[in-house]
């Protein structure tokens, strides 16, 4: 199968790329083209210009930032998954990265591309959501930061502007004490994305919840937080009592989806069993446990 | 457009549209029809090659993305006549029935092992999920990674 025919463009710049962008309003960006290729070898998009971004070195390289660390827009989903300094210091990233795809589409696929895209299966917004990460985005006006609180808003939607590149991710350091992470997923046993998929960050301080953050992927039209779970636990011990009974409201509050794969039900039974685990999972991590 | 890619050591160049794939490059414009084209869709990895020592499914890069890259495809493989420790595994552990599959699953488990030199048979099966068998049950192909790694 082949794309339909197009223009291409590979700048070697983020305002190169940026310039091309306003010339060719219709233009779609390529980055490890995980899901821009297959949807263009069906025919499912025929964008007339593809800019291939995927030789700009400014977006490369995962850096510490002292309490953050920032992430080019086109490190791969193999680099975060082997990165020493993320497994160190912001293991649910690492952890998130190995679930995706294969080791082929690891090997090609981009953070960048990922948020960009905003598949609603896809892995890396429940952690973005429950990390709380900034994405930097660059347009012609600029560059800003976004929250992934703000970022993802619908089916493949999000906040960025249609002339934005997103330049990189931030992501904060949850190695103090106290901390714990995990991601609890249940996969389409084909593809790989997600059916449901729950990522946690909690910190605990004097035996109750100081801090937490739930992301959910794959079970509504885009990735959100489950801020009723996150509620039912602020402020408290992670009690067997106290978690389960988070993980019970989990789905309350988000929109659930049906298709041939799963009912809007079954997702929302599959967000609460997954919370349960990745709580419990986390809680572990935070008394170093595991 | 031109593009020029260093193809199982030697420098090749084609000319081509910007929506040619890099799997069709290798094997219509080079003849290298070792790779084979399964599903088409990126799900079966029939079409793995190395990019840069990385396995990829080269049905899913376009060729001008692999514009300047050094790519192995199986038929880079053989040294001085003898084969490739994973290819001798496979063939000593019948670790194929049609073949089809063989020169992907061949290729993502060469970029495995070197990332993992005494891989558990659980590693080897995640490694190669993105390598689909329809004829082995998968078995022997376990085993004959697992021998490579102990050859290697």
């Amino acid at each position: 199968m082949y794309p339909a025919s197009f223009e291409y463009y590979a700048p070697t710049s983020v305002s190169e790329a940026l310039a091309l962008m306003a010339k060719n309003a219709d233009a779609r960006l390529l980055a490890g083209g995980h899901s821009l290729l297959p949807a263009m070898k069906l025919r499912l998009a025929t964008p007339p210009t593809l800019i291939d971004i995927g030789k700009i070195k400014d977006l490369t390289g995962i850096n510490d930032l002292g309490d953050k660390v920032s992430l080019g827009a086109l490190t791969t989903h193999c680099q975060v998954e082997r990165s020493a300094l993320l497994k160190s210091v912001c293991p649910l990233l690492p952890e998130v990265a190995s679930h995706i795809g294969d080791r082929q589409v690891r090997n090609r696929g981009t953070i960048g591309g990922s948020i960009a895209h905003a598949d609603p299966a896809a892995d890396y917004p429940a952690a973005l959501l429950a990390l709380g990460a900034v994405i930097e985005a660059q347009g012609s006006g600029g560059k800003r930061n976004l929250n992934a609180d703000d970022l993802f808003t619908g089916l493949f939607q999000t906040a960025l502007n249609a002339n934005e590149i997103v330049t990189a991710v931030h992501v904060p350091k949850t190695d103090g004490a106290g901390n714990g992470v995990a991601y609890a997923k249940f996969p389409h046993p084909a593809s790989r994305y997600a059916i449901a998929g729950v990522a946690v960050w909690v910190k605990i301080e004097n035996d109750s919840v100081a801090n937490i953050r739930i992301g959910v992927t794959g079970a509504a039209d885009h990735a959100q937080r489950a801020k009723k779970a996150e509620a039912a636990l602020q402020g408290k011990p992670m009690t067997d009592e106290n978690i389960a009974g988070s993980a019970n409201v989990a789905a309350d509050g988000l929109s659930t989806m049906g298709d041939i794969f799963a009912s809007a039900d079954y997702r929302a039974h599959l967000v609460n069993t997954l919370a349960l685990q990745a709580l419990n999972q986390a809680h572990a991590r935070a008394h170093g446990w595991h | 457009m031109k593009v020029t890619m260093r193809v199982n050591g030697q420098t090749r160049e084609a000319d081509i549209e910007p929506r040619w794939l890099l799997v069709h490059v290798l094997r219509e414009k080079m003849g290298l029809t070792g790779t084979n084209v399964g599903c088409d869709t990126s799900q079966c990895g029939a079409c793995t090659v190395l990019m840069d020592g990385m396995a990829v499914k080269s049905c899913n890069v376009l060729a001008v993305q692999a514009d300047g890259a050094d790519i192995t495809t199986i038929e880079g493989l053989k040294t001085d006549g003898a084969y490739h420790p994973v290819q001798q595994a496979f063939w000593d552990n019948h670790g194929l029935q049609c073949g089809f599959c063989t020169p992907g699953m061949i290729m993502t488990s060469i970029d495995l092992l070197r990332e993992h030199d005494n891989p558990s048979d659980d590693t080897i099966r995640r490694g190669l999920e993105g390598n689909l068998c329809r004829c082995t049950g998968y078995e022997n192909i376990v085993r004959s990674v697992r021998d490579a790694a102990d050859k290697m």
